[in-house]
């Protein structure tokens, strides 16, 4: 695919490279994810660990569902709205979200 | 400050943002979508390598360990805070028609990660790391 493309076919590759953005960051998140609930039940399952371990599951299922949404609403018509900012705001509280986990299972 | 906090509403309220300007090319917004998640993913990455350090650096002395994983950990949530507040900035830039927010953040990130990447060489070097 080179820098010139016909006209007729842009429009739907767009949707198709930011669709592919979203599933790339998903497997960024389930990787920062999966080190998180192997730092969380390292060296035994304490309850502090296996609650840590349950929030980050909620925090990528949440994250999950809304790169999902956004997946289908780019896939549904051949011109997408511009993505909602909650919606980048949801995203970006997973990291935070993330973080917060990490703090607690470090320090 | 005012303006900070402005944006901040913006992160939440979409019918804030439409109100400005005229609706770009919605391939303009999809690109600005791509370069929002491309930050989150170095968010991601960094939150990923604190954990890498606290977890396949056991050998460590715990200060240490803990000082690299912070590290990385807050520059993993600064770089996502910025990716939503960047994107909210250059979403209202595209819909006023005017230039695109100049950032001198990817700088500060690379000069942060070069002195965590030598503070590691460091640590390996010196068998810390076992």
């Amino acid at each position: 695919m080179g820098g010139v493309s016909a006209a007729g076919r842009d429009p739907g590759l767009q949707p198709e490279r930011t669709r592919l953005a979203w599933r790339r960051t998903t497997l960024s998140a389930a990787a920062a994810a999966v080190l998180a609930v192997r730092t969380a039940l390292h060296g035994g399952a304490s309850a502090a660990g296996v609650a840590a371990c349950a929030l980050c599951c909620l925090l990528f299922l949440g994250f999950l569902g809304v790169a999902h949404r956004r997946i289908r609403a780019l896939a549904a018509v051949p011109r997408p709205a511009a993505l909602a900012p909650r919606h980048a705001t949801a995203a970006v509280l997973y990291a935070v979200g993330l973080v917060v986990c990490a703090v607690i299972l470090v320090v | 400050m005012s303006e900070f906090v402005r944006n901040i509403r913006l992160w939440f309220a979409p019918e804030l943002v439409r109100d400005e300007g005229g609706t770009p090319d919605y391939r303009f917004s999809l690109a600005n979508e791509r370069t929002f998640l491309a930050w989150l993913r170095t968010a991601l990455a960094l939150i990923g390598g604190g954990f890498a350090v606290d977890q396949f650096l056991p050998a460590l002395p715990w200060a240490w360990r803990v000082g690299l994983a912070l590290a990385l950990l807050g520059a993993g949530v600064l770089c996502s805070l910025r990716a939503v507040n960047h994107w909210v900035r250059c979403e209202r830039a595209m819909r006023r028609g005017e230039d695109l927010p100049a950032s001198r953040f990817p700088a500060l990130l690379s000069l942060v990660i070069a002195v965590v990447a030598v503070v590691m060489v460091v640590v390996v070097l010196a068998g810390w790391a076992g």
